[in-house]
């Protein structure tokens, strides 16, 4: 398969200008969804359904205490459920769920990972899917909103201990931001050839002889939300590469879009919130140009395609789908690894070795370029707290960030929240290399093995959930390893940001002076460029020269 | 105390949320989309599943059906898919997951290689990458035309047609327009078989 520079520039130009057209009216309508007052009439009577007290608006502890409460309540449900699929109906008589495995997947999709260590055509069937993985696909993605927006809200009041009511901003995202969404994505997604059903076809060609059971299931309404709520777990073992859930080339482009949605209009609503629309345009062109240059660093990597292998084809070929072909495959890999999506349209593992390791420098970003729903955005908004203490450093002041005060407190939080996920990657990893009987569940040799260890934990405590898929990890070791860097890579960093927002929400403002250094504009666009990019090389580069830099530089 | 009466409240919230959001979203929701997608587009909402000449399902218009024997040779009568990590059986779906760099994959891509070439009579060098990799789905439909039309030739003798109409045939099913420079040019095999068999006059 060639690699087409015209059509690459064409999808990657088109996605720009339409997110730039669209991130404003959705932005605003973010923004509006999160500062309403009152309640509809169902919403009311969900409320009361589910024994929410709509009035109180909670301390960090307490928002804490409920995203905490919710994540393990699902953890538990998921996986209890699942164990008894055996029992369930709408399981085409598959068994319960393997304990590992089950324990593995229910981390997995509370966490907004959907790492797959199960094959689900094998595994799960339609009431797994259906009612457990698809709805947490949308649940996982509004905490990671709601999160964000605690934040938000922490940086934008002064003086009061309030960040508002978890449950309240939970279904607000969940029914009035995702579901509508979601809603017409199936739809534009069933025109377009996903399959919407609840049976298997049987089909035989009487000519050739061949008779194939055609699967079915309800996809479109699982694909919609896998992509917009940047999850990613495939309702297919193939994922997006499986034609019936990305069954052509637009559907793809249609697909990085939804990707990209959410993650690229929350800035604008974070500028309106906070009173001071340059911040979120700041923040909008630094993960726009981290975005840009990635995924042309992708397209470049992808189409220089090298590897013994790859040549002895011809070319391309290898784990890429013929209706796709180079550049969709380069531009969906880029948009999965930089949010925390991780749905593939290619096989990762048999990708060119250094547009794999461009993938898991994505990851290792932090994914926030535009990053998952709600979690691209504290986490790049943490990288700021960051760059003006190293800014304040220069100019010998207390740094400030939008008129609060970051002192010790706040500088040891966000310190914390950057060395969470390089630490469980880094200690993962190296850990499960020192083990031989373990490492033979990655049948590569040489660099490569390393490389899918490498990507399977970056890709598990970074929440993404894409994989090098030559490695198997349903086994106890592996399972529960990736479980604990999924559980600790998303709630970690999470109460770190609760604490934090906690502490800003408590300040009064400080009225900017002539040190204070501006949290907008190219300069300090520029410097939070650096400092994320910095951070990230300083963390991963020795591990990263192990792998796919060994592979790709000395061929 | 207050801590621990704290958390079995939000535990007792959160588990009735959960419920009653799973009836929202993962019931109502899905059901909403089958129900509309059922109305304004039955075809694809259900498999585009295309019918034979007598009316019968014969085939998904989007997933690979290769006619293979149990050693994975395909009939020389027909059209060939590319190689498939699942042997073209849709109950699943996989790539093969091999490295670049691959020893094993470099194997394989030497034998189908020599097996293409071999098929279709041709020298190795003429054969297409797509030809000797395999999917990222395993259930790919497509090959490119370069590999369409290196078929043609065996195609037309084994089933008595002239190389001009079977090569018309693969012009028909070779995709253009917009999916095609987003993509690429494809040739989808399923159909293209379909087409085939109804081509070839009956004995």
């Amino acid at each position: 398969m060639t690699f087409n520079p015209a059509s690459f520039a064409v999808q990657v130009a088109a996605l720009l200008i339409i997110l730039a057209a669209v991130h404003k009216p959705l932005g605003i309508y973010l923004a509006r969804v999160f500062e309403r007052t009152t309640s509809s009439r169902p919403e009311r009577l969900f409320y009361r359904l589910a024994g929410v007290d709509v009035g109180t608006e909670q301390t960090w502890p307490v928002y804490l205490r409920s995203v905490l409460a919710f994540s393990a309540v699902s953890i538990l449900a998921v996986f209890g459920l699942q164990r008894l699929q055996g029992v369930l109906p709408g399981s085409r008589s598959l068994p319960g769920v393997d304990p590992w495995v089950a324990m593995n997947t229910a981390i997995s999709f509370v966490t907004n990972t959907n790492w797959q260590t199960y094959v689900p055509e094998a595994t799960v069937g339609i009431f797994v899917q259906m009612t457990l993985l698809a709805v947490q696909n949308f649940l996982s993605a509004a905490v990671g909103i709601v999160v964000a927006v605690a934040l938000i809200r922490g940086i934008a009041r002064t003086r009061t201990q309030r960040l508002g009511n978890f449950w309240v901003d939970l279904a607000r995202t969940s029914f009035r931001v995702l579901l509508p969404l979601t809603f017409v994505a199936a739809l534009v997604m069933v025109l377009g050839g996903v399959v919407q059903n609840f049976w298997s076809t049987e089909v035989t060609n009487q000519a050739t002889g061949v008779s194939q059971l055609i699967p079915g299931g309800p996809v479109a309404s699982q694909e919609a939300i896998k992509i917009l709520g940047t999850n990613g777990g495939g309702y297919f073992n193939a994922n997006s590469a499986h034609p019936f859930e990305n069954p052509n080339a637009l559907i793809s482009l249609f697909e990085v879009f939804l990707i990209l949605l959410i993650p690229s209009a929350l800035p604008y609503a974070y500028g309106r919130m906070v009173g001071d629309q340059k911040q979120g345009y700041t923040v909008a062109a630094v993960m726009g140009t981290l975005w840009l240059a990635s995924t042309a660093l992708t397209g470049w990597a992808v189409a220089a395609g090298q590897g013994t292998a790859t040549a002895a084809a011809g070319g391309l070929g290898e784990g890429f789908e013929q209706r796709f072909g180079a550049a969709p495959s380069a531009i969906f890999a880029a948009t999965t690894t930089l949010t925390s999506t991780g749905a593939v349209n290619v096989a990762h593992d048999s990708l060119p070795p250094l547009a794999g390791g461009v993938a898991m420098v994505n990851m290792m970003l932090g994914e926030v370029a535009p990053g998952g729903t709600g979690s691209g955005l504290y986490g790049l908004l943490i990288l700021s707290i960051i760059s003006v203490f190293i800014a304040g450093l220069m100019v010998g002041r207390t740094p400030e960030y939008l008129g609060k005060k970051i002192g010790p407190t706040e500088m040891k939080l966000a310190a914390m929240y950057i060395l969470v996920t390089p630490t469980l990657v880094l200690a993962l990893s190296g850990i499960t290399v020192l083990l031989p009987d373990i490492m033979a569940n990655a049948p590569a040799t040489g660099a490569h093995q390393f490389s899918e260890v490498l990507y399977a934990f970056t890709s598990g405590a970074n929440n993404n959930g894409s994989a090098f898929g030559g490695i198997t990890t349903s086994g106890p070791y592996l399972s529960t390893m990736l479980g604990i860097g999924m559980l600790l890579g998303r709630f970690l960093p999470i109460v770190l940001v609760l604490a934090l927002a906690g502490s800003l929400a408590r300040q009064g403002k400080v009225p900017a002076s002539a040190g204070t250094v501006p949290t907008h504009g190219p300069l300090f666009g520029s410097l939070l460029l650096g400092v994320t990019v910095i951070m990230t090389a300083l963390s991963y580069f020795p591990a990263l020269a192990l792998g796919p830099l060994a592979e790709g530089l000395l061929k | 105390m207050n801590t621990i009466t704290g958390y079995l409240r939000q535990a007792g919230t959160a588990l009735r949320f959960l419920f009653f959001a799973t009836l929202v979203l993962g019931a109502a929701y899905p059901l909403a989309v089958f129900g509309v997608g059922q109305l304004i587009a039955p075809y694809q909402a259900n498999g585009s599943i295309i019918k034979d000449s007598a009316g019968a399902p014969a085939a998904s218009a989007l997933i690979v059906q290769a006619a293979a024997d149990d050693s994975g040779t395909q009939d020389p009568r027909w059209f060939h898919a590319r190689p498939s990590a699942v042997t073209w059986d849709p109950a699943s779906s996989s790539a093969s997951n091999l490295g670049p760099n691959d020893p094993k994959l470099l194997d394989a891509v030497a034998a189908n290689r020599a097996a293409v070439a071999k098929t279709e009579n041709v020298p190795e060098a003429a054969v297409p990458a797509d030809a000797v990799t395999a999917s990222g789905s395993g259930l790919d439909p497509d090959i490119s035309p370069a590999y369409a039309r290196l078929q043609v030739p065996r195609v037309a003798a084994a089933q008595h047609l002239s190389a001009d109409t079977v090569r018309s045939l693969v012009t028909r099913h070779t995709t253009g327009g917009l999916g095609a420079f987003l993509g690429q040019p494809s040739v989808n095999v399923t159909a293209l078989n379909i087409d085939l068999a109804a081509a070839v006059p009956s004995e």
